[in-house]
């Protein structure tokens, strides 16, 4: 049966099991764009296509669904590079198909031309150029393997005007299923070396303080339940990263939440004391680890990750386990039960109660809210927590609001975090919400925003109400790049440099309206229940609260960059030891 | 000199822009190139690179490990010095000084270069040869004052296990 490109692109995301794209037309992508009137597949018509790379996003962690973006060529394809690298550096499994100038144009400075697989190599796991028109079933089918398997990621396909256009001879072609790939180059190995795992059983076994070092690679390779089964096995506690945040539930005696820059002092400390990290599926990021010199440095290293190039990049380890880290948990807590059976449980007590005497010490605190004072952004974060759902699938944008929501919220379950860890983009929040909302309907789904992200990317709101997707959005408006004022606060001398953006402008409440949404203001600490149960109560369209929240605020504790962990600065109430 | 760079051989998928990542991975890790040679190889589907790679910029197998993960990269060999044949090409062209022709002709034959082209003042010769060689080589020839000169970088093959 004869086919062309276009049908055949949409026939073969239909093949995927593609329900739903995010995108917006142009000159290049504008023949593809017919055949989709007559798909199965639901498009998503974005403000921005900044917007639509994160909304897949977004959509791809709700559901463990690879994401898909259709957009044009040249400016359209620059405004995916930052969703792009966005999902590289936190492993996200998205597709994104941009049109490009027609075959005999490319390399003519043509009307936007840009060179897309050139300007993407570096963002993306893997990118195409479709050269032939019958190259389309094949190479759909490649990509959406590549960002599905191993280590999950980006890809992009780059496909000329003329090999979707229907009117043209040359996007015809015969019609044909594609079986396999022809991709010698990429293996992606699933199942642990089984020594390796042995190797790992024998160091928990002779390890004396012990500890779970969990990062996104669990939530990717929805571990979750593994996870739990091998903490509650062992007994030990498990760290969860900022990307690991829902992978193991905050109520659960063993959870000690997030390490790092911003993590909680038990964390953190539990890390640095630590004489074994069982790694899993975390890679020892910067943001973690403080100065590598000085991170953990008594511990021995087990590190399990599907990505052997993360073993020995940060941290050299004494064991390390490639493979899937669900099947790695799997084969591990087989193992240990078989050593159990003629070994002695070794006698972790004295670490645990060094760990529980931390917890109580050193809870997360924030100073009390004073009259005349903004709302303290911990106490807005904790209504939300204590008012929504347990369920409640939270996206967050960067800066201080970030690290609180991430520290305040209690995650009980697996993929209602959903923030932007590695590249930390400000502006993921509000799209990354409405494509999670997108992936679950079902679900509430709240956005916990900054003043400076929500002005970036908050025009997808329009979207948001047009498509129908009633997210709510917490504008944490503290008037400040937040997180960069605190920083100059601490280390530059309290010379405040840029940062004042100021909360009356724009009048979020207006701006919300404007847009369709409803808009709330929220001044005084008796006016936050209330506003939060209005917002959960509206259903038809989305809710943006202006929470206005204390300026002058702090994230605690706090592990200055470049510096030890050892060194982590904790609230001042705590004083510092 | 050479004993701090690692000769890697790596059999990549012939496909459009596939040098363009690999060196591009290069740039954006910090792994500095010594030398790149790129070649055909008996099945038109795949080429062959042979990269000789600065020791002291990154650890081998982080490079090893990255390179890998690129979807057109098929296989990567580490060749050691021990174990490999390693040949590079030079081509110079060098001063012809008057009353040191003997001289030169004699430092070119010791070496078993061939020379290419003569003219008055000039004179191109060639040599392949195990890179330290053409090092040697190529320091005989500054001696007379090199015009220009073209090195291939270091194309390499294991040695064949008896
Ligand atoms: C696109 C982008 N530009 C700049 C930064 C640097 N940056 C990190 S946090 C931050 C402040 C964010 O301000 P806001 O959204 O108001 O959050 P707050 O810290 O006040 O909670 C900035 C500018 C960034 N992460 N992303
Ligand atoms: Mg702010």
């Amino acid at each position: 049966m004869k086919t062309n490109g276009g049908k055949a692109l949409m026939d073969s995301l239909e093949a995927q099991g593609v329900e739903i794209v995010f995108g917006l037309p142009g000159g290049a992508i504008l023949p593809a764009y017919d055949p989709l009137l007559d798909s199965s597949i639901r498009h998503v018509l974005v403000r921005h296509e900044q917007g639509a790379g994160h909304m897949a996003e977004g959509y791809a962690h709700a559901t463990g669904l690879p994401g898909v973006a259709i957009v044009t060529s040249g400016p359209a394809a620059t405004n995916m590079v930052t969703p792009l690298a966005d999902a590289m550096l936190d492993s996200v499994p998205l597709v994104c198909i941009t049109g490009q100038v027609a075959s005999g144009a490319i390399g003519s400075d043509a009307f936007q031309e840009c060179d897309t697989t050139g300007i993407t190599m570096a963002v993306t796991k893997h990118n195409f150029l479709v050269t032939d028109a019958s190259e389309i079933p094949q190479v759909i089918h490649d990509a959406f393997y590549i960002a599905t398997t191993g280590r999950p990621g980006p890809v992009l396909v780059d496909i000329p005007k003329d090999l979707v256009d229907a009117n043209n001879p040359a996007s015809h072609f015969d019609d044909y299923k594609p079986s396999g790939h022809d991709l010698p180059g990429y293996n992606p190995i699933q199942d642990p070396d089984p020594q390796e795992v042995l190797k790992a059983a024998h160091l928990i076994l002779q390890s004396k303080r012990p500890i779970i070092y969990s990062g996104g690679g669990i939530l990717k390779a929805r571990a979750a339940d593994e996870l739990r089964e091998l903490a509650e096995l062992l007994d030990v506690h498990v760290i969860t990263t900022l990307m690991n945040r829902g992978g193991f539930p905050d109520d659960h005696p063993l959870a000690l939440g997030m390490p790092g820059m911003h993590g909680n002092y038990t964390a953190v400390t539990a890390i640095q004391q630590s004489d074994l990290l069982i790694t899993l599926g975390a890679r020892f990021d910067d943001r973690v680890t403080g100065k590598v010199d000085e991170f953990a440095p008594d511990a021995k290293v087990i590190h399990a990750d599907i990505d052997p190039a993360e073993f020995n990049k940060v941290r050299s380890a004494n064991v390390s386990i490639q493979g899937d880290v669900g099947h790695t948990i799997i084969e591990l807590i087989k193992a240990l039960k078989q050593l159990l059976e003629n070994h002695e449980r070794p006698d972790w007590s004295e670490w645990k109660s060094q760990i529980s005497g931390w917890k109580e010490r050193f809870p997360l605190v924030y100073d009390e809210w004073q009259e005349g004072e903004g709302l303290k952004p911990q106490y807005v974060i904790e209504q939300l927590r204590d008012n929504t759902p347990d369920d409640t699938i939270v996206a967050s944008g960067v800066g201080q609001h970030q690290m609180w929501a991430s520290q305040f919220w209690k995650f009980n379950h697996p993929y209602t975090w959903i923030n932007s860890g590695g590249l930390g983009t400000m502006g993921f929040a509000v799209p990354a919400a409405i494509g999670a909302k997108a992936g679950k309907p079902d679900r509430m789904v709240w956005a916990i925003d900054g003043d400076g992200c929500f002005q970036m990317t908050n025009q997808e709101l329009v979207t948001a109400r047009l498509e129908k997707f009633p997210v709510k959005i917490a504008v944490l408006n503290n008037g400040y790049l937040g997180m960069v004022r605190q920083w100059q606060e601490l280390f530059y001398d309290e010379r405040y440099s840029e940062v004042h953006l100021q909360s009356d402008l724009p009048d979020y409440k207006k701006l919300a309206e404007a847009m369709g949404c409803v808009g709330i203001r929220v001044e005084s600490p008796e006016e936050v229940q209330p506003a939060i149960d209005q917002a959960n109560e509206i259903n038809d369209r989305p809710v943006v609260i202006d929470f206005r929240t204390e300026a002058s605020e702090n994230v605690y504790p706090m592990v200055p960059a470049g510096k030890s962990n050892s060194d982590v600065i904790v609230h001042p109430s705590q004083g510092n030891n | 000199m050479v004993e701090q760079f690692h000769t890697l051989v790596v059999r990549v998928e012939n496909k459009p822009g596939v040098l363009a990542r690999v060196s591009g991975l290069f740039a954006r890790r910090g792994f500095n190139i010594q030398s790149l040679a790129v070649a055909p190889t008996d099945n038109e589907l795949f080429s062959r690179l042979t990269i000789v790679v600065d020791a002291e910029s990154a650890p081998l197998d982080q490079v090893v490990k990255q390179l890998d993960k690129l979807i057109n990269v098929v296989r990567i060999q580490e060749l050691s010095q021990r174990d490999s044949v390693n040949r590079e090409l030079i081509l110079a062209t060098v001063k012809l000084i008057e009353g040191k022709e003997d001289n030169i002709m004699r430092d070119i034959e010791s070496f078993d270069a061939n020379v290419l082209s003569v003219g008055e003042k000039k004179i191109m010769v060639s040599l392949s040869g195990p890179p330290e060689v053409i090092d040697e080589f190529e320091t005989v020839l500054e001696k007379y004052g090199i015009v220009e000169v073209q090195r291939t970088g270091i194309v390499a093959l294991a040695t064949i296990a008896r």
